[in-house]
């Protein structure tokens, strides 16, 4: 029978095995990307930070693919890939 | 096309005439707005359109109307408007978005008494320059001047024609007088009648350039909306017909545009001489002072006295090589017109001689009398 | 995700509007209402006035027409009526639609002739500067309000509703989700639909009020926009001066292109 450590190590696995299986990858434009920080300001999940002037992923993993980024990038730089679709692409 | 019996005379004004020959020039989309002395055009449209299973819109204002005929014609119909000196003043910056995107269409003007809301049911001819400059920028316009209700329907075919060979927006300017007198027509037989489509382009949709070079200066056709995506802007363009600052292009585009003019002149200007080849007095008439003068130069001849007429029906290309060419033998000038002078000043720029004016602001009619107690006046 | 480039003009970009403009956002939202509606490219006829918003036309693949300033509705009017087949779609800004282009924006919505417009209420006129415009709020500063605006502004989506249009959405770019669904429900609907869009002009407006970036003013556009649903619930003093976001009027009417037709019909010979 699993004691309760065990099973807190063990969830700690599952989880970290999760994080490795990125679903979504952040491609920027930064020659149309023209700083407005909107997409970092509202990704949910602080994926993106700036770095001397343009957007930058920061914590690829957060990454939910919800898209927000996306929809709000007013200059067309940023597109949320699928890793599946960029894998099969 | 509804026929209508060419044989028979009718008893019509010159906006009856001319609403007629734009069906029969194969106009289907008409869009304008009230105003006196043009409205009659406007009222026989919205009967006879939807019969021809064509478009009539009365449009919030003059300019509106402009806008609704340059996007119809863009469609690939042929399209009109009327109306009078002010709705004319509104719709000049739309005019002058035809000229630059070379969008074909027709402007028929009744001059009235201006400036301002001036004499609205008293004639004028004082928008003669308006109809050339109205609009902004060098810009290419062609601008008709028929003097009778005949007149009136050949020439409104014309104008469809010059506007759908050269991609310009062609003015049809009439005044109160040839606007609402009833005359005798008696239609031109149908073979005599000769109607001009817009040349379309042969070229796929992957390859067309709404404003690829051609020789003739005059870009190919694409009908908007039928599986040719392109753009189309008022702002200086090349030939993608999107926007450029590049000099060379632009400079390219403006003498193109006003060049599909100059180069064709001689295929646009008409003209009218009766009594020239011996005259010592030539008058330069357009419009319903012509009617005048035909009257006064008979009369006149009777009294021995030589004088001829240079009648104008394309009062823009301006003539002025034709009247520098008449005037080897003629000593005076005379021009009769309801304004103070405006056409007397371009006939001063085509000869040396002496340019006599005799002009009407009071809205009445220049009479044969006037002209002929002048011809007496100068000629002594 | 979304396949935006299917509809870009490419060589254009990157496009003039400035960092932050909500110009692309809108653009965006307008490309996946259209994808989502499944018309092709094709049958759509993008129209525009003069104007930052009106410079959309220039960067997406349909039959795009820039018209003069004030005057693209009356132009899609007479597009519609001669091709009715086309998909009218209108861009326009605050200024070019109901200031000088008010005349044409009432008539049409009368008329209820069907077009879809867009129009990108950005409080300003940006292209020529910041001068003030009929949506500029009162008290706000405009290079030609420098003292701050004294008029009191246009509620758009209320003119549009009084004037007769049938369908009348509002939606800001903070809910930039949201506005696709309001211009496909417009694309689909037959009649004169608007879609106002509060869109954030960073440099012309937000900079001379001191209201921040464009990140700020989508943040404002959060804290002061209400849903109509809730809005319905809530007294004018609590609605005062609040953004009434959704879905504001969507009734049924004869449309003007729909009864030209019949009446060609009924008198047209043979």
């Amino acid at each position: 029978m699993l004691g309760v450590l065990d099973w807190i190590h063990f969830m700690a696995i599952i989880k970290s095995m999760a994080v490795k299986i990125r679903k979504f990858k952040v491609d920027i434009n930064n020659i149309w990307c023209k700083s407005c920080e909107i997409c970092v300001a509202f990704c949910p999940k602080n994926v993106l930070a700036m770095e001397n002037g343009k957007p930058k992923v920061i914590n690829p993993d957060a990454c939910t693919g919800c898209q927000l980024c996306e929809i709000y990038c007013p200059d067309f730089a940023l597109k949320v890939i699928k890793l599946e679709d960029a894998e099969n692409k | 096309m509804q026929k209508i019996n060419r044989q028979d005379a009718k008893l019509m004004t010159g906006n009856e005439a001319c609403a007629e020959a734009a069906i029969v020039a194969g106009m289907r989309f008409f869009a304008g707005y009230p105003i006196t002395p043009s409205s009659e055009i406007a009222e026989v449209l919205s009967r006879r359109l939807p019969q021809e299973k064509g478009v009539f819109i009365q449009m919030e204002d003059e300019l509106a109307s402009m806008a609704a005929i340059i996007a119809a014609s863009l469609t690939g119909v042929k399209s009109m408007t009327a109306t009078s000196g002010p709705g004319f003043s509104l719709m000049q910056e739309n005019i002058g978005y035809a000229s630059m995107a070379e969008v074909p269409c027709v402007i028929v003007s009744v001059q009235r008494g201006g400036p301002s809301t001036g004499l609205p049911t008293l004639p004028s001819q004082a928008d003669v320059m308006q109809s050339r400059w109205g609009t902004h920028g060098d810009h290419p316009i062609i601008v008709v001047t028929p003097s009778t209700v005949r007149e009136t329907f050949d020439w409104t075919i014309k104008a469809f024609n010059f506007a759908e060979r050269f991609r310009v927006p062609v003015v049809v300017l009439l005044d109160e007088i040839i606007a609402h007198i009833t005359e005798k027509i008696i239609f031109p037989k149908e073979e005599e009648i000769k109607i001009i489509e817009r040349k379309r382009t042969k070229e796929t949709p992957e390859t067309y350039l709404p404003y690829k070079y051609t020789d003739s200066d005059i870009p190919l056709f694409a009908d908007f909306g039928s599986g040719y995506r392109y753009n189309v802007t008022g702002l200086s363009h090349d030939e993608t017909g999107f926007p450029t600052n590049d000099p060379k292009k632009i400079d390219n585009l403006y003498r193109r545009l006003n060049q599909k003019i100059e180069r064709y002149k001689n295929e646009i200007i008409e003209f009218k001489t009766e009594f020239l080849e011996d005259a010592e007095i030539c008058v330069v008439a357009y419009g319903s002072s012509a009617r005048s003068t035909y009257r006064a130069i008979r009369q006149t001849r009777e009294a021995g006295i030589k004088v001829g007429i240079f009648q104008i029906f394309t009062i823009w290309p301006f003539p002025y090589e034709e009247l520098a060419k008449v005037s080897h033998h003629i000593k005076k000038f005379i021009v009769p017109e309801m304004n103070l002078g405006q056409i007397a000043h371009e006939v001063s720029c085509a000869t040396r001689c002496d340019v006599i004016k005799v002009n009407r602001v009071d809205g009445g009619l220049i009479t044969p009398d006037e002209i002929l107690e002048r011809i007496k006046h100068v000629s002594v | 995700m979304f396949p935006y480039e299917k509809y870009l003009r490419l060589d254009k970009f990157p496009h003039i509007w400035c960092t932050g403009c909500g110009c692309g956002i809108i653009m965006k939202a307008m490309l996946r209402a259209i994808e989502h509606s499944k018309i092709p490219k094709d049958s759509i006829a993008l129209v525009s006035g003069i104007g930052c918003s009106s410079r959309t036309p220039g960067y997406v693949d349909f039959n795009t027409l820039h018209t003069t300033h004030g005057r693209a509705i009356a132009f899609a009017t007479g597009l519609k009526l001669a091709k009715p087949e086309l998909k009218i779609i209108v861009v326009s800004g605050d200024g070019d639609a109901t200031a000088i282009g008010g005349n044409h924006f009432i008539h049409a919505a009368r008329r209820n002739i069907d077009m879809t417009v867009i129009i990108y209420n950005n409080y300003i006129y940006g292209m020529t500067g910041g001068q003030a415009s009929p949506t500029t709020p009162l008290g706000k500063k405009a290079s030609t309000a420098p003292y701050g605006s004294i008029e009191p502004t246009f509620d758009i989506s209320g003119l549009a509703i009084a004037a007769g249009a049938t369908f009348v959405a509002r939606s800001t770019c903070y809910h930039a989700v949201q506005i696709d669904k309001f211009i496909q429900k417009g694309l689909l609907k037959k009649g004169f639909s608007l879609i106002e869009v509060l869109s954030p002009c960073p440099i012309y407006y937000a900079r001379p009020n001191r209201e921040g970036t464009s990140v700020d003013m989508l943040r404002w556009y959060k804290e002061n926009s209400i849903p109509i649903e809730v809005a319905r619930k809530m007294s004018d003093t609590e609605k005062e001066r609040k953004i009434i976001t959704g879905i504001l009027h969507n009734i049924e009417r004869a449309e003007f292109c729909e009864e030209y037709r019949k009446l060609v019909k009924r008198v047209s010979k043979n």
